[in-house]
């Protein structure tokens, strides 16, 4: 017996709704991307649960190139933090606040 | 069986999401996070999607991981604490609006009505590298593009100024 | 040549067109040469198409040169129309324009170049729209150009914007003319409502088809236009900007407020003549406001002590007669009348123009005097037009101003549609009239050239007759006034063998006059009425040389202002007509329009923009406290955006 792809889905909800506590509620810049990639990979498992649903492998050609796009992101962004660590010896989004009115 | 399999698959990966989210050490943080992903790659297989467990595995777990560990090896393993504002609103709202989003959606899954999943082909490799070079290969180019921009992107915002 | 008849229009405007465009760069020679040329050209093309014309016996002649409005039910070509009228028009408003373009030369050449282009400009844009008004076959062609006039009018007065006075007296003219444009206006709306056209010869057609129509519409339409004749033509009520004119240059006087423009009311009313006919009560309403003008402006001309307001007051007069004659149904007679009023008072003006340049811009005669041996072309050219003016017999102004007095009686005497009491009464104020226009006007011919100089030594020598470029046109416009008077010899001068008027059967076509029934005057009676009339004149000269001539001069008149100085002071102040209008009207609107500005304009629409703007000012500072600077708040911004969006979708 298959499992449902509703089962599926709620598991991806409840990574996402983890991830997203991540990126808000921490401070450390790492952990914001950390918590960014948690829902990516539950976007993912939705997408590839609706691809078998359909017995379609487009939703799963789809979900690799989030993977390749994901891993871009993750490089880029973490130089990015890189950088401001250089700049001022912290990783503490809260102290990035030049753009404040 | 595959139910008992995927129950405790998704029990440790929310598990593991949530201490690598709430944790303090980002070690321990990227560790419980490889662990989620281990088993979202569970998934991935008992949906008939090996191709994408094995990437998952490697991409994810191994590479990009593994690049968020030798960051915060170069950082020092920083850690934020002490004199921060306390943000009561900010972490409430956050936290009510995560939750809404994890609840809204498991509801949004059970009231869906969707159909069993079906029988997926078993050549499931093959046929998404036919997929990927015919249908998709101009995407698939594209992509390769993508990650040469992001490499050269990283390079230039961490080069030093000598 | 006919078909070329639209050039006529086409030289003057591109003559203004390009001093407007060069006003800067011109010196005075490019600006005469454009300036005079265009008028010059225009004459030419005159010229030439009238004598075209002049095989045609009086046949209707119209070109159209585009379709200018098509709304609907409203389709207004732009038509030029020539016929007997309108040739009559053209004539002497290319020829008096022509000589007084040349006159401006020398008299404006003290101006600065960018002065003198301007000046020719606005002289050459109002050639252009008198012509317009002149050959125009539709009320609304008329209408542009009735416009066009009024618009250089005040740019003209106003040329010495520099000056107050100058401004103002601008300002005056524009404002009293529109008054009577509303009437004007007015009329060409009811005519269209009506009759369902306003091309002439369409809307005397309609007329004549619909009877019933004219009963009941004929009356207010051509009441109404007589209005617009009103404001520009200076009748009583508004007459009063004619004499503030006299601000601009005297040229200016001499082309618009004298010979072109202010006849243009004279001419509408002809060229409506079929409208007027129809209506008995308009046509008496016309006499009654031409008579009582005539006489009205005559007597204050008698106490005026500047030489262009003399000429200003009497033009005002002048104008009466002419309107008199149209409300008796002689409309041939008082288009004579403006065509012999054309030269002798623009000589007159010209004139006076070169004594004030001569007595170095001094307009007032009580500082004239003696000018006769130091100006001699000047002083005989004015003496003639002077004569002309006065109704001296062979002279123009005689046989003209005599025929309207004789229609006028004839009306009276033949009791015209029943009103003929107040024809004659309009007849016996006109003679009398006639008494005092002779007499202010050698009044002034005594005091301006004869007798001793009383303007002091220093300018005594500066006294000199005026260039020939001043001078030549003037000489013209003297034998003129006396020579196209012969044009409108009536029959009884010639004791009825045969009929020497050209005037009147070469109108008849298109200014039919209205017949009285029942009024054979006879010949004793006719020549009984020139001889009142020319006794009258010869009267008014004698009185003025009793009172301005000879070693006691202006000792009489002296005695007796004093002996009535309520009536004097009265009459030199034009009866404070001015102050009157100023009191009840100009006052009024003033404290109404300071109301509106600082109640509706100040608080509420300026208070509306000024409350818009800082609204948005407030609305700025609060929003901008969203902007942290906090990664987290954005994204948490982000993130219920996304959340709201796709609940919205879902849902």
């Amino acid at each position: 017996m298959a499992i449902p792809t509703a089962h599926f889905l709620i598991l991806a909800a409840l990574l996402f709704g983890v991830g997203a506590a991540g990126v808000l509620l921490r401070r450390s810049g790492i952990a914001i991307l950390l918590g960014i990639e948690l829902m990516l990979n539950a976007g993912n498992l939705a997408l590839a649960a609706f691809s078998s649903q359909h017995g379609n492998l487009d939703g799963q050609v789809f979900v690799f190139f989030v993977m390749a796009v994901a891993a871009a992101e993750v490089a880029v962004g973490l130089a990015i933090l890189v950088a401001i660590f250089r700049k001022g010896q912290s990783i503490d989004v809260d102290r990035l606040n030049i753009l404040r009115w | 069986m595959v139910t008992a399999v995927f129950l405790v698959a998704a029990i440790l990966a929310v598990v593991s999401a949530i201490v690598a989210v709430s944790h303090r050490d980002p070690v321990f943080n990227v560790l419980s996070l490889v662990v989620t992903f281990f088993c979202v790659a569970v998934n991935y297989a008992l949906l008939g999607a090996h191709f994408l467990a094995a990437a998952q595995i490697l991409v994810y777990a191994g590479a990009i991981l593994v690049l968020f560990l030798f960051v915060i090896m170069l950082l020092g393993a920083p850690q934020t604490g002490g004199d921060e504002v306390k943000r009561p609103v900010q972490k409430s709202a956050g936290l009510a609006l995560a939750a809404i989003v994890a609840v809204g959606g498991a509801l949004l899954a059970l009231t869906l009505k969707i159909a069993p999943a079906e029988a997926v082909p078993a050549a499931n490799t093959q046929a998404i590298g036919r997929l990927l070079i015919t249908t998709y290969g101009f995407a698939f180019e594209l992509i390769s593009v993508l990650l040469l921009a992001a490499m050269v992107g990283a390079l230039v915002l961490v080069k030093r100024k000598h | 040549m006919l078909n070329l008849l639209w050039l006529v229009l086409v030289f003057p405007l591109a003559g203004a067109v390009a001093l407007l465009a060069g006003a800067r760069r011109f010196n005075h020679a490019i600006t005469s040469a454009i300036g005079v040329g265009s008028v010059g050209l225009s004459l030419l093309v005159t010229l030439g198409s009238l004598l075209s014309y002049a095989g045609r016996h009086g046949e209707v002649v119209g070109m159209t040169l585009f379709r200018w409005i098509a709304a609907g039910d409203l389709a207004v070509d732009f038509s030029l129309r020539l016929d007997p009228l309108s040739a009559v028009m053209l004539f002497f408003v290319t020829f008096v324009g022509f000589l007084i373009h040349v006159y401006s030369v020398s008299y404006m050449h003290d101006e600065p170049p960018s002065a003198f282009a301007r000046y020719f400009a606005y002289l050459n844009l109002f050639m252009f729209a008198m012509l317009t008004l002149v050959l125009g076959a539709n009320l609304l062609v008329l209408f542009v150009g009735w416009e066009g006039v009024g618009l250089c009018s005040y740019l003209l007065i106003g040329f010495y914007f520099e000056k107050d006075w100058c401004a103002a007296a601008g300002k005056k003219a524009f404002i009293v003319n529109r008054l009577g444009d509303f009437g004007f206006l007015l009329a060409i709306f009811l005519a269209f409502k009506v009759f369902g056209t306003v091309d002439f010869a369409a809307l005397e057609a309609a007329v004549a088809a619909h009877p019933e129509l004219a009963a009941q519409w004929v009356t207010p339409i051509a009441l109404l236009l007589f209005v617009g004749a009103i404001g520009k033509s200076a009748q009583l009520p508004l007459y009063v900007w004619l004499p503030d004119a006299m601000a601009g240059p005297t040229p200016v006087s001499a082309l618009i407020h004298a010979a072109t423009m202010v006849t243009a009311g004279v001419y509408m009313v002809a060229r409506s003549s079929f409208l007027f006919a129809a209506s008995p009560t308009a046509l008496l309403v016309v006499a009654a406001v031409g008579g009582l003008t005539a006489l009205f402006a005559a007597t204050i001309g008698l106490a005026q002590n500047d030489i262009k307001k003399v000429l200003a007051y009497s033009t005002v007069s002048q104008l009466g007669y002419m309107f008199l004659g149209a409300g008796a149904g002689a409309f041939a007679a008082a288009i004579f009348h403006v065509f012999t009023h054309a030269f002798f008072k623009a000589c007159l003006f010209l004139g006076s123009g070169s004594v004030i340049h001569a007595c170095g811009g001094e307009q007032d005669m009580r500082k004239m005097g003696g000018l006769k041996k130091h100006m001699p072309a000047t002083y005989w050219t004015f003496l003639v037009a002077t004569l002309a003016l006065a109704g001296i017999p062979f002279f123009a102004g005689f046989f003209s101003k005599d025929e309207i007095l004789a229609r006028v009686f004839a009306a009276g005497a033949g009791n015209l549609h029943g009103f003929g009491t107040a024809y004659l009464v309009l007849w016996g104020l006109g003679v009398i009239g006639a008494f005092l226009t002779a007499f202010y006007m050698f009044r002034a011919v005594y005091m301006t050239f004869h007798g001793e100089f009383k303007g002091g030594h220093e300018a005594e020598h500066h006294l000199h007759e005026s260039p020939g470029l001043m001078v030549w046109p003037l000489r013209i416009l003297a034998v003129g006034s006396i020579v196209v008077g012969f044009l409108g010899v009536s029959k009884a001068m010639v004791f009825n063998f045969g009929d020497p008027n050209w005037f009147e059967p070469f109108l008849h076509p298109v200014a039919p006059a209205v017949e009285v029934e029942g009024a054979h005057v006879g010949l004793g009676i006719e020549w009984m009425l020139i001889a009142l009339s020319v006794g009258v004149a010869v009267a008014g000269i004698w009185l003025a040389r009793r009172f301005y001539f000879g070693p006691e001069a202006g000792q009489r008149p002296a005695r007796l202002a004093a002996s009535m100085p309520g009536l004097y002071a009265a009459v030199a102040n034009k009866y404070y007509v001015d102050e009157g209008y100023d009191r009840a009207i100009v006052q009024p609107v003033n404290k109404v329009a300071y109301a509106l500005w600082k109640g509706l304009d100040t608080v509420v629409i300026d208070g509306t923009l000024v409350s818009l703007a800082f609204f948005t000012e407030i609305t700025g500072d609060l929003l901008r406290f969203l902007q942290t600077g906090n990664v987290r708040n954005y994204s948490l911004m982000v993130l219920a955006g996304a959340v709201a969006a796709a609940a919205w979708l879902l849902l």
